[in-house]
């Protein structure tokens, strides 16, 4: 009974973790432009197949697997700023003040284009995701299972979170990305270049997402152009759950969802799994509908 | 007046009729699915310019509602087995009008809670929802679960979805140029100063998701009868996407600009079909670039017919 709880909180720490760092980037690019940029949830995918083809390239030539490990996480990092930079120049820049439901639909218009792209481009088959470093059992017996690529998938997870906290807090970086999203006007008339604010928001925030897909990718070695979807509504369920624009928020929330995932599956249905996010969501907004970190905006005249 | 809208409506429904025969005895069999799929995205579009068109409200889960006309009517014709009534034509018709009205119940449902949220939030309650019917349908055993549904009577011809398509398109006309229309209207407008004007925006916004899902089982019914198959997957978020991107594409709160929206979104697919795999790849482009140079869509606000009276007058 215990070992199962157990069992499961590992579990869910490891998925809620990816969540997490998925649902970092949605948040902090909400705060700054106050959209959903559903295109996040492909770049994600795109860093997952960038991760791929990077460590099928480079594991002949490199043996140590922390150095493998570490060097394809900051190739799909890079490969995610890339694509996120040029679909933020592309498509969200020319509609800075167009209604917000039209810079709405142009992100699910990229983000159908991303998928369907991936598909002609990798093909619709799932790959396997190579296995970067080899799975070692840490805890024997007890009934529990507990892996080294749980473990590496928590802690890279949890040193992201970390510096991401210290760039937004510590850094002049972070001072000026908070008063973006506080105020993108006021913001400009203070001096801050906010276009360079935006393009730093969506530098971090498409970093994130090319480690987590590395990070997915090792504990679900199959990836395919639609794993981004599924994986990106829920980190979005996240970011909302915990308050969008909140960052605090995106991480409690991601680990919350991947916990509730997890003893969903264990205790109710794997086909409920899915449902379970979306039920949670509804039930947050209903009641606390700025989310649980959230400050609510009163609309005035 | 009176007698003249009723002799245009019987005029209406005996061209269809004839229609139908003309296009089933001459018309090749692929052509026919693309118009009568046309017809089922017009219904769809429509229903959903209601909401995001006209309220203002943005909905992202119309496949549920979709989903749920498609599987209560398909129950009622090929699972119950209620009577052999629901193997015909009619019986067809009444299951069909049976899954609407199960839909605007839980368009009710759905929509009385979520519809105090705003903006993005509702976007993705309804989302939320969306996926949680598709879900539920997956779990229940008794409609085949996510093997899907077949066996469904194919019923849906030309004449029935393009009937339903002027039922729609007259009941939401008529809907839109009430009372009730201009406070729907209102409520996108501005909320705040509908409400000062007296009008109970939440009841409103609920009557508009109330009969945009009514109107979106219907297409929903008359996709599973055309199609005569049906799964979970049918339903997918995607599908909902393609809804919106309907409406946006023939203008927000543009009726005429919906149905032009749903023709587009039907068609482009099969249109592109000469570039092969790329074709899906295109679709999107074209959204992206007609929101980049059009953001209002084809017709903005505006119906068809009052572009051409405006050039007449100036």
């Amino acid at each position: 009974m215990l070992q199962a709880f157990l069992q499961n909180v590992i579990n869910g720490l490891a998925q809620g973790s990816v969540y997490a760092l998925v649902a970092l980037g949605y948040t902090m690019v909400y705060g700054v432009l106050q959209f959903i940029n559903f295109a996040h949830s492909d770049i994600f995918m795109l860093g997952a197949f960038g991760g791929f083809y990077l460590a099928k390239w480079l594991s002949p030539s490199v043996s140590n697997p922390l150095l493998l490990l570490v060097s394809v996480i900051l190739g799909s990092m890079a490969f995610c700023v890339a694509v996120g930079l040029t679909v933020e120049r592309i498509a969200y820049r020319p509609l800075r003040s167009a209604p917000r439901l039209n810079v709405l639909i142009t992100a699910i218009g990229v983000s159908l284009f991303l998928e369907n792209l991936g598909q002609v481009v990798f093909g619709a088959d799932p790959q396997v995701f190579p296995s970067l470093i080899p799975t070692k059992s840490l805890l024997e017996g007890e009934g529990l299972v507990l892996n080294n690529i749980q473990v590496t998938v928590v802690i890279v997870s949890v040193l992201l979170m970390l510096l991401l906290h210290w760039i937004v807090r510590h850094t002049k970086l972070g001072i000026a990305m908070r008063a973006v999203s506080f105020d993108i006007e006021v913001a400009n008339l203070m001096g801050i270049p906010t276009d360079t604010i935006i393009i730093f928001t969506f530098t971090i925030g498409s970093s994130l997402a090319g480690a987590a897909a590395i990070l997915y990718g090792l504990s679900y070695p199959k990836i395919e152009p639609l794993l981004g979807v599924m994986i990106g509504l829920k980190a979005f369920v996240a970011a909302v759950f915990g308050g969008i624009g909140n960052i605090m928020g995106a991480a409690v929330g991601g680990i919350v969802l991947g916990l509730a995932e997890a003893f969903t599956v264990y205790y109710v249905s794997s086909t409920f799994r899915d449902a379970i996010a979306f039920g949670i969501l509804i039930l947050i907004l209903l009641f606390k509908p700025a989310g649980l970190f959230g400050t609510f905006k009163r609309e005035k005249v | 007046m009176k007698r003249f809208q009723t002799l245009v409506l019987i005029a209406v429904v005996a061209l269809l009729w004839g229609l139908n025969y003309l296009f089933e005895e001459n018309l090749n069999p692929y052509v026919l699915r693309v118009i009568i799929n046309c017809g089922i995205g017009m219904i769809l579009a429509m229903s959903l310019n209601l909401v995001n068109g006209c309220a203002g409200q943005f909905s992202l889960g119309h496949a549920g509602f979709m989903g749920v006309g498609a599987y209560i009517s398909a129950t009622i014709t090929s699972v119950l087995n209620l009577s052999p009534f629901f193997q015909t034509d009619l019986g067809v018709g009444c299951a069909i009008v049976m899954g609407g009205i199960v839909a605007s119940i839980a368009g009710y449902l759905v929509g009385l809670p979520s519809l105090r949220l705003k903006g993005d939030y509702l976007a993705i309650v309804t989302l939320g929802f969306g996926e949680i019917i598709r879900i539920c349908f997956l779990n229940i055993e008794a409609v085949g679960g996510a093997r899907g549904l077949s066996g469904i009577p194919p019923k849906s011809n030309f004449f029935w979805v393009y009937l339903w398509v002027v039922v729609t398109f007259i009941a939401l006309l008529r809907l839109l140029r009430s009372s009730y229309g201009r406070a729907i209207l209102s409520v996108r407008e501005n909320e705040i100063a509908a409400e000062s004007m007296g009008i109970d925006i939440s009841h409103y916004k609920v009557v508009a998701f109330v009969v945009s899902s009514f109107f979106a089982g219907i297409a929903g019914g008359l996709f599973a009868h055309f199609q005569s198959f049906i799964d979970p997957n049918s339903f997918v978020f995607n599908k909902s996407v393609e809804a919106v991107i309907m409406v946006v594409i023939g203008g927000m709160g543009s009726l005429s600009g919906a149905i032009l929206g749903g023709v587009i979104v039907t068609l482009l697919p099969e249109v592109l079909r000469v570039f092969e795999q790329y074709r899906m790849v295109i679709f999107p482009l074209i959204l992206i670039v007609l929101m980049l140079v059009r953001p209002m869509g084809l017709f903005g606000h505006k119906e068809i017919w009052e572009l051409f009276r405006r050039k007449a007058s100036s």
